[in-house]
């Protein structure tokens, strides 16, 4: 794995809001232990670049940035950025398809939800981005949201209870710059029964429930 | 003391030791791959598994801290097995290229999988290739033979201090990088090659050059420094084909510098291999007894004062005792070992050795660096300072700079300021770091060439003298005031006195027709080109560099692996190397050539054995009462001047590195780009 690829813009410098935002983290570490923030100074950094140039991900030259503000080796923060999968290190689309496969999502029908993703944006393989630049797909572990498998993680937003038709009008939606509410996408609250409560019934919605 | 069960020997360790340390202590021997005493913990490797008594599971035994009573078994059957499943594991992604590998012989994996390897593996799977690494010049890398051992991304971020090196990513995609790429800046990233235990980093000028089991090993002494590095030098068919440290906790520890292990090239480069007389304005190659004649008829009707002679920085004791003794003999006074313009204080040993010791450093509680920069002149001594400095934690030992680092010291300073002045400011009542330096108990102040070669230096010196006494830095059991040399001969020509005598010339008298015939015995570090034109120059060395381009007469000498000798360290550490192969061509041990020109100029030096030599070799004490050189006149105030450290490269100090290729490439990957530009 290395960090030579030809997309990797030379500067990076962190704009006002998310200067705001790292104000905030670093507060909350001693000054001598301010290198426990470089996961959230990576989300901002990862942030940041999906709100300005459309794609979030983490340039070595924001995490040379990090490893500057947090005074440790840029090696420290390379390892960490590589480690966690929610860090992207190299560009995506604009939309982060993030398909759970693990056991639960797999019963309930994952394979539909990661067909229809591949259908609706033309991807041939996990890790690819489609041609128009819009979706990238990545195939994840265990989201730990069971209960409302399948899931479709879109950037930081979980879609729940899908099939193959709701993935296609969600990736349609999302293509057209809508952003429909994360969620169950069945009738559902959370995750609780779909159609209603089925026990306690007598009890009243103002009740003890 | 903690008392455990080895095996059901009891053995007494002390508290917060680790089961490993006990068994060690017990006798027996643990396998293992990512444990390293002089790292930190990983505990990433498994293989080290033994049974504790009442643990559920086998434990790693260098992480588990023992307890009283503990109960360890080191060859239970359990303990086998989990160690077998522990090697197959390893040997699944692990290639079986060990007929290629130059790690071959002497991999610790090879060793242990004889133990604990199964004869055939049960994995039909795909094995994992990981691409290899480009970290510089000296450091080769195989990637696809790492077991991730993470050694040297421990070394390389404790003891080295430049966290270049990684494990990036995961599972079964980690991999150990810079992940940006670069070549790794440590002057000590050669010790990586010795602490990887398989194949993964092996000598990148190295390669493919010999099996370990060929090689012929002699102990010798490095002298690319002034430490005196303990090393092996392993060498086969006559030729030095590698060098390797020896295990001091005194001096080095177990590391080695860039340069003292990847130097050796430079031994086949340039040599000076027959004796040369230059013949109207050219050198001719001519046999040792003209060579010795032509020595003779210059130097006959020449007064000894009209001698002069010098030594160069890597000679040993016995070479420059026997050159002492033919100047002495034809009557000169003129003698100096400091090419470089030193001034010491020669008055007591304390004063111009690193007195506390290497291993002082690790007591030390505060430090003051004046023009050193340890990180250049010693880099083994520097990852001592280093040691000392993470050990005693943030804030814990106290260092101050005056002068320039240069690079990053891989130790965090408050910097004092940059020239003499500063330590005038320093000495001022209320300096918040003087207070600092006398509150410590044992405070140590290190005292480098960038302090001792300038004009000022005798008035640097004795406001260092008046500085260690005012913070208590030299008591009746601390002395904390020392003095970091760069030239591995130097301390040993001091205690030799090889200095002018009464009425005697320095280095710099001697050049500008100052003399009528000039030795020089390895010297190549002064400004040559400052000899007058009627100086009739001898140049006794075994490369030809400054000294011998300008010489009229050259002796091949040897270099440090071709001949036995004594050497001096920084501390005053008397040590002997012994010869590892046969000088080039003509060449021949160099107080051999001084005894064999000494009869032909009819002052026969009186031994014959270097046995007999050394009888007379008084080093490791001074015997010599003090005199304040007064040949040249000093500058008695301070100068504006800041301390400035030698400008040559790191890797360009001596004429061995600088006819080795190897060190000339580093040389240029490591150029200051601004250096660069500025050219």
């Amino acid at each position: 794995m290395s960090a030579q690829t030809p997309e990797q813009p030379a500067h990076f410098a962190f704009d006002e809001a998310s200067e705001a935002e790292i104000a905030t983290i670093l507060a909350k570490y001693p000054p001598e232990r301010k290198a426990s923030g470089v996961i959230p100074l990576l989300y901002v950094a990862q942030r940041q670049m999906g709100r300005l140039t459309g794609s979030a991900w983490v340039p070595v030259a924001a995490m040379d940035v990090i490893a500057a503000r947090l005074e440790v080796a840029p090696i420290r923060v390379y390892e960490v950025a590589t480690f966690y999968l929610m860090f992207n290190t190299k560009p995506i689309g604009r939309y982060h398809l993030q398909a759970c496969t693990t056991t639960s999502c797999w019963l309930r029908g994952s394979d539909d939800v990661v067909a229809a993703c591949k259908k609706a944006t033309g991807i041939q393989h996990f890790g690819e981005t489609s041609e128009d630049g819009m979706f990238t797909l990545t195939e994840v572990e265990c989201l730990g949201a069971c209960a409302n498998a399948p899931i479709l993680q879109v950037d930081d937003d979980y879609y729940e209870d899908l099939d193959g038709p709701r993935t296609e009008q969600l990736i349609e939606a999302l293509r057209k710059g809508e952003r429909p509410a994360y969620g169950p996408t069945i009738d559902r609250f959370n995750s609780a029964p779909e159609g209603g409560r089925k026990v306690l019934l007598d009890v009243g919605d103002s009740g003890q429930g | 003391m903690v008392r455990v069960i080895v095996d059901g020997t009891p053995v007494d360790v002390p508290a917060g030791s680790s089961a490993l340390q006990a068994c060690e202590a017990a006798g027996k021997e643990i396998p293992r791959f990512c444990y390293h005493e002089r790292l930190s913990v990983a505990g990433n490797c498994r293989m080290c598994l033994v049974e504790v008594v009442r643990a559920p599971k086998p434990v790693a035994s260098c992480g588990f801290p023992v307890a009283e009573g503990m109960e360890i078994k080191t060859d239970t059957e359990v303990v086998r097995k989990a160690r077998r499943s522990v090697m197959e594991f390893l040997l699944i992604n692990h290639p079986l290229d060990c007929p290629i590998c130059d790690q071959g012989g002497e991999c610790d994996l090879q060793d242990q999988a004889y133990g604990y390897g199964s004869g055939v593996s049960r994995y039909d799977e795909p094995k994992r290739a990981v691409t290899d690494k480009n970290l510089g010049p000296l450091v080769k890398t195989v990637m696809t033979r790492c077991i991730q051992c993470t050694r040297c991304v421990r070394f390389c971020a404790e003891v080295a201090g430049t966290p270049e090196l990684g494990a990036v990513s995961r599972g079964e995609n980690m991999e150990i990088t810079t992940y940006v790429e670069k070549a790794l800046t440590s002057e000590l990233s050669g010790n990586l090659i010795d602490i990887c235990p398989v194949g993964a980093l092996t000598s990148k000028p190295g390669a493919f050059q010999q099996r370990p089991w060929e090689l012929k090993k002699t102990d010798a002494i490095d002298v690319m420094d002034a430490l005196g590095t303990n090393i092996q030098i392993q060498a086969r068919g006559g030729e030095v084909k590698r060098i390797v440290p020896r295990v001091n906790d005194e001096v080095n520890e177990e590391w080695l510098s860039d340069k003292g292990r990847f130097a050796i090239d430079g031994l086949l480069r340039r040599r000076l291999d027959r004796p040369w007389l230059k013949v109207h304005g050219k050198l001719q190659a001519v046999s040792w007894q003209d060579a010795f004649v032509a020595i003779a008829r210059r130097l006959e009707g020449v007064p000894g004062s009209r001698i002069g002679a010098i030594v160069g920085d890597l000679c040993d004791a016995e070479s420059m005792m026997a050159l002492r003794d033919l100047m002495i003999s034809m009557g000169s006074p003129n003698l100096d070992c400091r090419q470089d313009g030193a001034h010491y204080d020669v008055s007591d040993r304390a004063n111009y050795t690193f007195s506390s010791g290497i291993a002082g450093i690790d007591e030390a509680d505060a430090l003051l660096v004046i023009g050193a920069n340890p990180r250049h002149d010693a880099p083994v001594l520097n990852a001592r300072i280093r040691k000392r400095y993470l050990e005693a934690g943030r804030g814990g030992l106290p260092i101050g700079v005056i002068g320039d680092m240069g690079s990053d010291p891989t130790w965090a300073y408050e910097s004092l300021g940059a020239g003499a002045s500063a330590l005038a400011d320093l000495m001022a009542d209320g300096n918040p770091f003087l207070e600092k330096l006398k509150a410590a108990k044992r405070p140590m102040i290190i005292v480098g060439q960038g302090a001792l070669t300038r004009d000022d230096s005798p008035v640097v010196l004795e406001a260092c003298a008046l500085l260690a006494e005012t913070v208590g830095a030299v008591t009746d059991e601390w002395s904390g005031l020392n003095v970091l040399h760069t030239a591995a001969s130097r301390v040993a020509a001091l205690d030799l006195d090889f200095l002018p005598a009464e009425g005697g010339r320095s280095v710099r008298g001697m050049l500008s027709g100052g003399v009528d015939v000039l030795w020089l015995l390895g010297a190549d570090e002064f400004p040559v080109h400052g000899i007058g034109p009627d100086t009739f120059v001898i140049y006794q060395g075994h490369h030809g560099d400054a000294g011998a381009a300008r010489a009229d007469v050259i002796l091949p000498g040897a270099a440090y692996t071709e001949k036995q000798g004594t050497w001096v360290n920084t501390e005053g550490r008397v040590q002997r190397g012994f010869q590892a192969v046969f000088p080039p061509g003509e060449a021949r041990e160099d107080w051999r050539i001084l005894r064999a020109v000494s009869d032909v100029l009819g002052h026969t030096l009186p031994y014959d054995t270097i046995e007999a030599l050394r009888e007379r070799l008084q080093v490791g004490a001074r015997h010599v009462t003090a005199r304040r050189s007064a040949a040249e006149a000093l500058s008695d105030s301070v100068l504006s001047k800041p301390f400035a450290s030698s400008g040559a490269s790191y890797y360009l100090t001596n004429p061995i590195c600088r006819a080795s290729a190897t060190m000339q490439e580093c040389a240029s990957v490591h150029a200051p780009h601004a250096a660069v530009a500025a050219e």
